[in-house]
């Protein structure tokens, strides 16, 4: 039997969610939540069987969904496993993500990506979507086996070759039209290779200072532009990764105006920092692609709130020790991200009034569920819906530390910052996986 | 001062003081048949140089023993470097073998800064001798003495620098420290070799045009070319680049009488710059070796000997 992404038969203890406000608004109400959905809602529950989860003061928001986690399993243990990656999202509020596919061995075939999902399944914390490779061993040469992967038990409907651009045009072109077939997308890492040869950090004056090869713009930018007249000229979906330029956010604007299916995320760490966090050469600060400038993280806050932007995506990156205690140029790009990512959106959105908690749900939820086409994950808090939930403590702060977070690397870039509001519960189907900080297994 | 990781983080008093204390050193060894000085005895100063170079590790060598310091070159191949052992953990060995003082040299733009991070807590400096494309501090202190003494002063100075600024650490380095020491500096280059940004650096002027720029200097300092950059596009050819910025006899002549010529070597004769330009009076770049290895001097005084000691 094929197994269909999980649907809400499994058996858990009836839950009662007292005082949460749904999306922030309104007064205080309960939830009642059995056999995995949201059974009633409305003020004064009685509690019956129910365990009673005490949420006054809390934000109800829809499970958050990661269209773009580095789960390092199969290959880097040493960085992060399935098990401690799963236990991070379901920290962060995650009731779903997408496990990126530049694992060793690469998940470019069926065995790897059920293999991911099966481990995923198994740890149960979150639903662990495997994304599949677009080219065999992300070489970009050759289309891996995309049917097959879409026909597994894995169900793949997110292709990447994720850390490789697929820059050759007419394998983007092919991969673009296969999948139409397949009821799947392709998400692409828009990086012209031959733009950045040796790219270290933002092409610009930052660089320039500290003697860091350029990433230029446009090596993002072009490869966005060319993507989306190739979707629009085959009428395929396309999904970009990690937007990081004020000029991408252009581009989409002008191709989704033009009616281009395509869809777009955004990372915290764009949405907050910037490449003048280099001059301490520490690599906990690289990043493909790499941190940039005011000017653009301020156009990537506007396009998000607008909807330029789809969503929030952390491109969540461990790394261990030895690849980033190390000098700047050898060190592995990526940071840590499934635990500091709401946070990072309510001090880059939110706090501004760019976003309201409806906003938040939209872009690290229904969005990028939606663009995945997963069914049961991103949707409204209502009665007879999947309770996938997370629950937001919106007026605490605290300190991010490395050693506090459940992954296995450190690799955070926020540690000692303090960041406003945090994930007090997350349910995966009825389920409390996280509450205050530990995991419920 | 603990390090000397960078020209950009050297204040004009800071600067000047070891430009004094080279000029200082370079008149005090003047004439000596036994040119040592016992001021660093039992001080154990290491090169450690992941990348080659000659002029930059004799230099360094021979400021050590001169100054009557342990010198010993730890070279990139014949170490435990080549095992692939972390910069980290070579460096934590370096400073627990007892080194007082590591010069590096590392292709990795930030690699000095990385080592002085790790070695935060011992009593090891460290010392940037080129990282990548972002600084050489020695080099610049040895242009700025070079140009002090054939000028006088640098203050209000008119220097152009000539060549591939984008991958120059030379270039970053001058740059920041001729500003410092309140030089004007005029950047020339094609388009290509400038970085991007480059137009927010303390200098007076961007030129593309080297011929426009020659009357109205004090000091030309041309960079070296690499060879993979002749390959790497960012100019059509060897030939083409010296015709526009190449230092030949023609140039020379548009130059005041009293302008000097710096390379920092190794010069590519024919090409950066034509023989008789560098062998002629007006070139100092022989005075730049020299003044390297006083300079050197200076900043191992001042890092190992002490700043009370300094005067």
């Amino acid at each position: 039997m094929t197994a269909v992404a999980h649907t809400a038969t499994e058996t858990t203890t009836p839950l009662l969610i007292r005082g949460v406000r749904p999306y922030g608004e309104g007064e205080p109400v309960d939830l009642r939540i059995a056999e995995g959905r949201i059974a009633e809602i409305g003020p004064g529950l009685a509690a019956e069987d129910a365990e009673v989860l005490d949420a006054g003061g809390l934000v109800a928001l829809p499970g958050f969904v990661d269209l773009h986690t580095h789960l390092r399993e199969p290959g880097r243990e040493d960085a992060e496993t399935i098990d401690t990656g799963s236990a991070a999202a379901a920290l962060g509020g995650y009731t779903a993500v997408f496990a990126m596919a530049n694992t060793d061995p690469v998940a470019d075939n069926a065995v790897v990506v059920e293999h991911v999902w099966r481990r995923g399944r198994e740890v149960g914390l979150v639903d662990v979507h495997p994304v599949g490779a677009v080219t065999v061993g992300l070489a970009g040469e050759k289309l891996a086996e995309l049917g097959a992967m879409a026909r597994s038990s894995a169900r793949v409907r997110v292709f990447s070759d994720d850390g490789q651009c697929v820059a050759d045009p007419l394998i983007m072109r092919r991969a673009l039209e296969y999948t139409k077939a397949l009821d799947a997308v392709v998400a692409q890492h828009a990086e012209e290779p031959r733009l950045t040869v040796g790219a270290q950090a933002h092409e610009g004056e930052t660089a320039a200072r500290l003697g860091l090869t350029g990433w230029p713009a446009a090596a993002e930018e072009a490869v966005v532009a060319r993507d989306c007249l190739l979707a629009e000229q085959v009428g395929a979906r396309l999904h970009v990764c990690h937007v990081s330029t004020a000029g991408t956010a252009d581009v989409l604007r002008w191709a989704k105006r033009r009616g281009v299916r395509v869809s777009a995320e955004v990372t915290p760490h764009h949405l907050l920092l910037t490449d003048e966090r280099l001059t301490s050469y520490d690599p906990v600060n690289k990043v493909n692609p790499p941190l940039r400038t005011e000017r653009d993280v301020t156009a990537l806050r506007r396009a998000l709130a607008e909807g330029v932007l789809d969503c929030v995506a952390t491109d969540h990156a461990p790394h261990a020790p030895q690849d980033k205690d190390c000098e700047w140029a050898a060190a592995r790009p990526g940071m840590l991200g499934l635990q500091t990512a709401l946070s990072v959106v309510v001090e880059a959105l939110v706090r501004p009034g760019l976003l309201d908690w409806r906003g938040v749900a939209r872009v690290m939820s229904e969005r990028p569920a939606e663009i995945a086409g997963l069914a049961d994950q991103g949707r409204p808090l209502a009665a007879g819906e999947p309770a996938n939930l997370a629950l937001v403590d919106p007026d605490t702060r605290w300190t991010v530390r490395a050693s506090e977070l459940a992954s296995i690397a450190g690799n955070t870039p926020y540690e000692g910052m303090e960041l406003p509001a945090a994930v007090a519960a997350t349910v995966l189907r009825g389920r409390v996986t996280a509450y205050q900080g530990g995991i419920r297994a | 001062m603990k390090h000397l990781l960078s020209a950009e983080n050297l204040d004009r008093d800071t600067a000047t003081a070891l430009l004094d204390t080279a000029d200082h050193l370079k008149r005090t060894l003047l004439g000596r048949e036994v040119r040592k000085l016992p001021t660093l005895r039992g001080r154990t100063v290491l090169t450690v140089f992941y990348e080659n170079s000659t002029r930059t590790r004799v230099s360094f060598e021979v400021a050590g023993k001169w100054m009557s310091a342990d010198v010993v070159n730890v070279s990139a191949t014949g170490s435990s470097v080549g095992k692939g052992e972390s910069l980290r953990d070579t460096a934590l060995t370096l400073s627990a073998a007892g080194a007082d003082c590591v010069i590096l040299r590392h292709p990795a733009s930030g690699a000095a800064h990385r080592l002085a991070t790790w070695l935060d807590g011992t009593p090891t400096a460290v010392v940037n001798a080129g990282d990548g494309t972002h600084e050489h501090p020695t080099q610049a202190l040895l242009d700025a003495a070079t140009l002090r003494e054939r000028l006088g002063s640098l203050a209000g100075r008119r220097v152009a620098i000539v060549g591939d600024v984008l991958h120059s650490r030379v270039a970053r380095s001058n740059v920041r420290l001729l500003a410092t020491l309140g030089a004007e500096v005029t950047l020339v280059a094609p388009p290509t070799l400038l970085p991007a940004g480059v137009e927010r650096w303390p200098v007076a002027g961007i030129s593309h045009d080297l011929d426009a720029e020659l009357p109205g200097l004090d000091a030309v300092m041309l960079l070296r070319v690499q060879a993979e950059r002749m390959h790497g596009g960012f100019f059509p050819s060897a030939r083409e680049y010296s015709i526009a910025y190449g230092m030949n006899e023609t140039r020379l002549r548009r130059l005041p009488e009293h302008a000097v010529v710096l390379h920092p070597g190794p010069m590519l004769r024919g090409m950066e710059i034509s023989s008789s330009v560098a062998d002629s009076p007006r070139s100092a770049i022989t005075e730049q070796v020299r003044n390297g290895v006083h300079v050197r001097m200076a900043v191992l005084y001042h890092l190992l000997a002490g700043e009370e000691h300094a005067e």
